[in-house]
């Protein structure tokens, strides 16, 4: 029954979404035009990449590693080498092609280590990607020409022949090269989604055993991403090198890559574009939180706790699901609970918030005086005022984001059922 | 001949303070499939509580008191967390305890403060267990307790005398572990719960349709499991230091642990803990590198292999990654792990 | 000429006990056998043992000739031969078009391409919709697997299995937990996907055996105790004794 006419329509609304992205890409600097933004920008762009590539073994492999950061790393590592080679004059490579090198490094690295790594599936993969990140960052203390012992390996992005009058030197030029590199990198990997390896990579994710029925070897597949994404992941890093001219042992600590996980997660492993609003939400945090208040680890473990328990799919799969909801026009129907959980929720956190940071307050900082300011408000952390304040606050606003949330869930309910019964409707008429 | 009798009972006690630590591991992995990410933070945790509990009510009380607190901590967390993932697969689960280890961290730090702090063991248990005094002259001998310093030197300066301690925290490190041990293996093998343990370790379904409350069971696990982490907190804490950064340095280590002796067997842990103490007890003591190797052997090295970074490091700077190197090498010969049998 | 499918006295130990005790077994190219038999007598291990699942203690095993033992189960597919399961076994978050998909992309050769975008493959993508109309799917096209009905899961099993064009073709119990109207339309269905392949099918229900299979093979107690045409199975004496004879059977028989 072969099609003897193909009929295949110009898919008007791929190009819509990547020309915005490319859009978003080049006028951001231009919105948001101080040094802060754009250097924060700069970071995001590197961000996207590494934790898209680290999805491709989570949300598209269901490979959790616990070690990432070893690949963005080392690729850093190889990159910043490069590039003091060629200040030195012993390469010729232009700088803006570094980044390659960078992702060449984390692609030896990944056939390197790879190998051993995806061996098993599951937990103990889990557990071998920590064993070896903790065996390379170990390993970084020890062999200080490579890895320049404490002080780490820097370098001068301004090296070698200036590209038609492009140097490297300010900032908004490397945010270039940067969203050059996020676009073409975000396009590649988004493609490799939609290859057969990508494809069987999703199926061994689902149902690994199953796989090995239809033809394929699972370990095979497995390590054939782990390259790929090992690719990317230097790609990220050599990109880093350039950004920030140095390179210290942290780029392949365990933190570094608990925030790939966590942010990834965050972001939604599930949704394609999950990582990317991830990648974003980890600059503003490790930027902008951090210098907020001094909790903010705390907080982002909480909400990290949250997410798992209540919303597995993360930031995206939110969306999605409300998107879902609009599609059948029932988001009218659901507003006023969304606001009414919002607020409460509002309220219940803005006393948690308070005692939280009186705590943190009379712990790290007692020296600044007593005094804390929050949300606008000074509290005063050795007063019971203001413990009380906060606290009643927290309480009024938990009792009533409980009572809140029975009727979201009502109405959510009442929603999807809707929801169902429409979807059967319309197959049924076809 | 000393220092290999001391370093040997060191590592012993290392290992054995490892093997505490796995045990809870492996049996809440065996029981529940989830792979404890915080499992060193409730070490951590108990050293803490150690600490406070000690100077409250002094350190024996705390020594019981503290890993029961311990353990209530991870039956609450098992009740309102880990249970409300656990239908969604082992990776919600192994994420759940992965954002706990940062919220406990944070905690501790907020609690406690960011600097080590000062957890002593009792006076009973503050000097060492017992002395090896190698005289040259009149050779080895034992005594009990520490060693007065006249023993330790000889007037005469053509007799050498060494004076080996073993502290006696270490020793009480063994005691405690091996008494686990054995109670552990008792409890799980002549009592009925441990009955109803063993075999909701392979069927909980099965066990559950039988009548038992499996969830309960398995909360109970968890908090015995962590129970015994803070157990070894408390006597780590006391034996080494208090500090945040005690739950990543083990937590690795015990992940290599489990890995190597085969995930969810009990006896594989205990072979790769010990093997593991022992090994890296050894490595840290030894300053021998690949160039006094050579020298001793009287080898003629090159000049430039004389400056490689390589042969220059020696055996004590290369202990720490000693675990990651056996994690590599057991994956690579013997995946399945030295004694496992659950393919994970 | 050799058979599609030969084993020589296979034999199977878990531990110290015996699951498989010397099976022989030759099945002509283009046959359909149901294997029947009690439960627990190996018929589920059998056919994880021909397919790759796990190895034999000891025997041989050959696929057109070429010993497969031991060999891995998707150098076993690569040889020729696929297997359905007896507890559906799909992708749950592929949509059904994707599950085909998968299962068609090794046989014509893409092996393990990422050069190459998946609308792009003519053929994967006609194959792919050849198999949704067999499988009677055409309208759940773009329909995760988890939210099918079971007897819809069922049959995208069967599409998996048969998507490689396999030449032989093991089924586990295909029909298990369905009623007897979608029983009897699976049958169909079996007998329209393996026109011209040699097909093994574990089977409890009669009717569903006598009414497709050419020679049925009785097992008990890890051993073949009949290899033959319907009827003279249903005449063997042996196997009146151990299997058939029971009025559930008849009625079975008579119903479809």
């Amino acid at each position: 029954m072969a099609a003897i006419y193909k009929f295949k329509p110009y898919n008007v609304g791929r190009w819509v979404i990547w020309s915005l992205f490319a859009l978003v890409l080049l006028a951001a600097p231009l919105v948001f035009t101080s040094n802060l933004s754009v250097t924060m920008l700069a970071q995001m762009g590197i961000a996207i990449i590494a934790c898209l590539s680290y999805n491709i073994l989570l949300g598209q492999g269901g490979m959790l590693s616990f070690g990432h950061a070893v690949y963005t790393g080392l690729g850093s590592y190889m990159a910043i080498h490069a590039l003091n080679a060629v200040s030195g004059g012993t390469l010729n490579i232009p700088v803006s092609l570094l980044p390659i090198v960078g992702g060449v490094a984390g692609m030896g690295f990944a056939i390197l280590l790879g190998w051993v790594t995806t061996r098993k599936s599951g937990t103990p993969f889990a557990m071998i990607t920590l064993g070896v990140a903790e065996l390379v960052f170990a390993m970084s203390l020890m062999f200080s020409e490579f890895f320049g012992g404490e002080a780490g390996v820097s370098g001068n992005r301004v090296a070698g022949e200036a590209f038609f009058g492009i140097t490297y030197g300010p900032q908004i030029q490397v945010y270039y090269l940067i969203a050059i590199y996020t676009f073409v990198c975000v396009a590649l990997m988004y493609a490799f989604t939609q290859t057969p390896l990508g494809r069987i990579l999703n199926a061994v994710r689902d149902n690994p055993e199953r796989v090995e029925f239809i033809g394929y070897n699972t370990q095979r597949v497995r390590y054939m991403a782990f390259i790929i994404a090992g690719f990317f992941a230097g790609i990220a890093g050599g990109l880093g090198s350039l950004n920030f001219e140095i390179v210290t042992a942290e780029v392949v600590g365990a933190g570094r890559s608990g925030a790939y996980l966590l942010f990834t997660f965050l972001g939604g492993a599930t949704f394609f574009f999950g990582p990317i609003i991830g990648a974003v939400l980890m600059i503003i945090a490790f930027v902008l939180l951090s210098e907020l208040t001094k909790a903010w680890l705390l907080y982002l473990g909480l909400v990290f706790l949250f997410m798992v328990m209540y919303a597995p799919g993360g930031i995206a799969s939110l969306i999605m699901m409300n998107l879902r909801v609009a599609k059948f026009g029932k988001l009218r129907q659901i507003w006023t609970s969304y606001l009414g959980l919002g607020l409460t929720a509002i309220v219940m956190l803005a006393g948690a918030g308070a005692m939280i940071e009186m705590v943190y307050h009379l712990q790290l900082n007692s020296a600044l005086g007593d005094t804390v300011k929050f949300m606008g408000a000074t509290l005063n952390a050795k007063s019971l005022d203001s413990w009380f304040g906060s606290a009643f606050v927290m309480l009024t606003g938990l009792g009533l984001f409980e009572l809140a949330r029975r009727q979201f869930a009502r109405d959510w309910g009442v929603i999807q059922t809707d929801i169902e019964k429409e979807i059967k409707r319309r197959e049924t008429a076809l | 001949m000393e220092f290999f009798i001391i370093s040997m009972l060191n590592g012993l006690s290392y290992g054995l303070l490892l093997f505490m630590l796995s045990s809870g591991l492996t049996l809440i992995f065996s029981m529940m499939g989830v792979l404890n990410f915080a499992h060193a933070s409730f070490y951590m945790v108990g050293a803490y509580f150690g600490y406070t509990l000690s100077q409250w009510v002094g350190f024996w009380p705390a020594l019981v008191i503290a890993p029961l607190l311990v353990g209530a901590c991870g039956a609450l967390f098992e009740r309102l967390t880990l249970r409300k993932v656990h239908p969604f697969g082992h990776v919600p689960e192994l994420l759940v305890t992965f954002g706990l280890s940062y919220v406990v961290l944070e905690l501790v730090q907020l609690v406690w403060g960011r600097t080590a702090v000062e957890f002593l063991p009792p006076e009973i248990l503050r000097s060492s267990a017992f002395t090896l005094i190698n005289h040259s002259v009149n050779g080895l001998s034992v005594v009990w307790g520490a060693a007065p310093a006249e023993m330790c030197s000889a007037a005469d300066a053509a007799i050498r005398v060494v004076c080996s301690p073993f502290p006696a925290t270490r020793g009480f490190m063994m005691l405690v572990a091996l008494l686990m041990l054995v109670s552990l293996w008792l409890l799980l093998t002549r009592t009925r719960i441990g009955l109803v343990i063993q075999a909701a370790l392979t069927h909980p379904e099965m066990v559950e349709s039988l009548g038992h409350n499996v969830p309960r069971v398995f909360m109970l696990v968890f908090g015995a499991g962590t129970g015994l982490a803070g157990l070894a907190g408390v006597i780590g804490g006391s034996t080494f230091v208090t500090e945040p950064a005690m739950a990543a340095t083990v937590g690795s280590v015990i992940f290599v642990v489990v890995v190597v002796g085969g995930m969810g067997s009990l006896s594989g842990a205990f072979l790769a803990s010990v093997l593991i103490g022992v090994i890296q007890t050894f490595a840290v003591a030894i300053d021998y590198s690949f160039l006094t190797l050579a020298k001793d052997m009287g080898w003629a090295l090159s000049a430039a292999t004389q400056e490689n970074s390589f042969a220059k490091l020696t055996l004590s700077q290369v202990a720490p990654i000693l675990p990651y190197l056996f994690l590599v090498l057991i994956l690579i010969f013997r995946p399945k792990g030295l004694l496992g049998t659950r393919e994970g | 000429m050799s058979y599609a499918l030969e084993l020589r006295d296979v034999r199977k130990n878990f531990g110290k006990t015996e699951i498989i005790r010397g099976v022989n077994l030759a099945v002509n190219a283009g046959e359909r056998v149901a294997v029947i038999g009690p439960n627990g007598a190996g018929k589920s291990t059998l056919f994880n043992l021909i397919s790759g699942r796990f190895g034999p203690t000891s025997g041989d095993i050959l696929l057109a000739g070429q010993a497969i033992q031991n060999k891995t189960p998707y150098e076993i597919n690569r040889m020729g031969l696929s297997r359905s399961f007896q507890i559906t076994n799909i992708f749950p978050k592929l949509s059904v078009f994707e599950n085909l998909r998968c299962a068609v992309l090794w046989s014509l050769g893409y092996k393990y391409s990422f050069w190459k975008s998946l609308s792009n493959l003519k053929d994967a993508n006609e194959r792919t919709d050849e198999l949704l109309d067999m499988i009677h799917l055409d309208k759940k096209r773009d329909v995760l697997a988890v939210n099918l009905t079971y007897a819809e899961q069922r049959a995208l099993e069967i599409g998996v299995t048969i998507a490689g064009g396999a030449d032989v073709i093991l089924l586990d119990e295909p029909t298990a937990g369905m009623s007897k109207s979608e029983t009897s339309r699976f049958i169909q269905l079996i007998k329209d996907v393996t026109v011209g392949k040699t097909l093994l099918t574990v089977e409890h229900d009669m009717g569903v055996v006598f009414g497709l299979a050419d020679k049925i093979a009785v097992v008990v107690y890890g051993e073949v105790i009949a290899f033959d045409t319907p009827e003279s199975v249903r005449a063997n004496a042996k196997v009146q004794e151990a299997y058939l004879g029971s009025p559930v059977a008849d009625n079975q028989v008579g119903g479809h």
